[in-house]
């Protein structure tokens, strides 16, 4: 069934709109990748869905429930979690803070010790560095922090925005693991924006080419794989 | 040295005052990048409700807890009523606002009140305790470095032991993100100015009565001090702020004591100068670089 269903969405910053008429859904356990060049609109994408940006027309949907008028804050209570751009986390927090702060609005206190663990487990780098602040930590390092602390939310979707960004291909190869472990693990959606075409394509399970701010294509992710006219019109390789 | 040691417990116990005010202008630029230019205007409207329940009541400690909860409440109404709506625009807008509002604060209590010097009472003696021959520290230096100490400790614990704390530093951080995660950022701000104005109003409790008494622009020259204080400290950091009150007390308290009273703004300026001349970021600013 679909988790997060989204309906002729069209948002921009005031001028020509940046998406228009933007349709597709991400279903219970599986990974979309958005895919699309620099400017396509693949972060104004995520951002309306988590309501950072008001959509001026169209409609996201989460688990049935129509997010708008839903507070930003308040995603994260239903289970939508939203790591941003440029690995969002808070530089002069410690490791284990901006940890702590990803699920500090959990009341179940002692599940979010159990989580916590799970996600020290998860990305053995953390634990290493829980009294280091954000700005010590390498760039990989950033990302298994946004993520691992997105985690500490419990969240039944991801949104995840350009994860590989800047990072060395081991640290890409090992976050596109994570998702997938986690996907196959614990049934967790992930919405993955990426421009890195061949890492998102082996993890994704379905994926959607934003061109221009429109979809331009959309389908199973081993099919655009190998449609090799799609892949060089729009993906580059 | 008996001149010495008295100028520098005077000093200190300036200084303490001044740390404090310093500490409620970096709770708010840390949090909005704004400088509250009306933290001195909304201290001394807090005093004077001291000073009112004081007067109805026969009771200072009443006065003294009247003054600190309208502080708090007067810094949230200001968030929520004025700053709000200044918060993301240019920076120059915010100032101008908190000048609109000193401007309108003092009115209102002139208006009120009168523009006279009205004495206030200590709840205890401000004569220095003799010390072989020395006055030195009063019952009065000991309640204002305690009050200080105190509140110093419980912000450093609220910011570094509690959830709350936890979520206000990352608000001020990183709104968005901690939006994100959950976190009702709006509400911590309004939090934050509540707290850094209880602050403020509390350093015009202890530093008023130890001047020419209480008038609607009592604290204008303390505000001075403390933004000195909190720019040397480097704006920034909480640490910063409570050094560079105890720094600023003590410069100007040898100034005044060793050569003018006339000369302590000067001094003032001279200090702020010569910190920044060396440090331009102040003496306790970080290194990390913020993200924006």
């Amino acid at each position: 069934m679909s988790l997060l269903r989204v309906q002729g969405l069209t948002a921009g910053y005031g001028g020509a709109p940046v998406l228009s008429d933007v349709d597709f859904e991400v279903r219970a356990g599986t990974v979309l990748a958005v895919l699309g060049a620099n400017g396509a609109g693949k972060t104004t994408l995520l951002r309306s869905v988590s309501g950072l940006l008001k959509p001026t027309a169209g409609t996201v949907s989460f688990d049935g429930c129509d997010l708008r008028g839903v507070r930003v804050e308040h995603l994260v209570r239903r289970g939508l979690a939203h790591v941003p751009e440029g690995r969002g986390i808070v530089a002069e927090l410690t490791v284990a803070e901006n940890l702590r702060l990803g699920g500090l609005w959990r009341a179940d206190r002692d599940a979010v010790r159990a989580d916590l663990d799970e996600v020290y487990g998860l990305f053995p780098a953390l634990a290493a560095r829980r009294g280091h602040a954000g700005h010590q930590l390498s760039g990989g390092e950033r990302q298994m922090l946004a993520l691992g602390r997105a985690l500490m939310a419990r969240p039944r979707l991801l949104l995840v925005d350009e994860p590989s960004l800047g990072l060395a291909p081991k640290a890409v190869a090992q976050v596109m693991a994570i998702l997938r472990h986690l996907r196959d693990t614990t049934g967790l959606a992930v919405l993955l924006v990426e421009q890195n075409v061949r890492s998102a394509l082996a993890v994704a399970d379905e994926a959607v080419v934003l061109a221009l701010g429109r979809i331009a294509a959309a389908g199973p992710a081993a099919a655009l794989r190998d449609d090799t006219a799609l892949r060089h019109a729009y993906l580059g390789f | 040295m008996e001149r010495w040691l008295f100028l520098t417990t005077d000093g200190l116990s300036k200084g303490a005052v001044y740390a404090a005010f310093a500490l409620a202008i970096v709770l708010i630029w840390r949090a909005t990048r704004i400088v509250n230019f009306a933290q001195g205007a909304m201290a001394v409207a807090a005093v004077y409700v001291a000073y009112s329940v004081t007067a109805a009541t026969g009771s200072y400690w009443l006065g003294f807890a009247a003054a600190v909860l309208s502080g708090l409440v007067l810094g949230a109404v200001v968030e929520r009523v004025v700053m709000r709506f200044v918060e993301h625009a240019p920076p120059l807008n915010a100032v101008i606002v908190a000048l609109g509002l000193v401007l309108l604060v003092q009115a209102v209590l002139g208006s009120i009140y009168g523009n006279e010097y009205r004495p206030v009472g200590t709840p205890v003696s401000r004569t220095g305790l003799s010390v072989g021959g020395v006055s030195l520290l009063s019952a009065y230096d000991l309640l204002v470095f305690g009050a200080v100490g105190l509140v110093v400790a419980g912000l450093a614990l609220l910011f570094t032991r509690t959830p709350v704390g936890l979520r206000m530093r990352a608000s001020a951080f990183a709104p968005e993100v901690s939006r994100l995660l959950g976190v009702n950022v709006a509400g911590m701000l309004t939090l934050g100015w509540a707290l850094a104005s209880a602050v403020g109003a509390l350093a015009g409790l202890l530093v008023i009565p130890t001047e020419l008494g209480l008038h609607p622009n009592a604290m204008d020259l303390v505000f001075v001090s403390s933004f000195t204080a909190a720019v040397v400290g480097g704006l920034d950091s909480p640490v910063g702020a409570v050094v560079g009150g105890l720094a600023v007390g003590l410069v100007l308290s040898y100034v005044a004591g060793y050569l003018s009273a006339d000369v302590t703004p000067l001094a003032a300026l001279v200090l702020l100068l010569a910190v920044l001349l060396v440090r331009p970021g102040g003496l306790f600013a970080t290194t990390a670089t913020r993200r924006v």
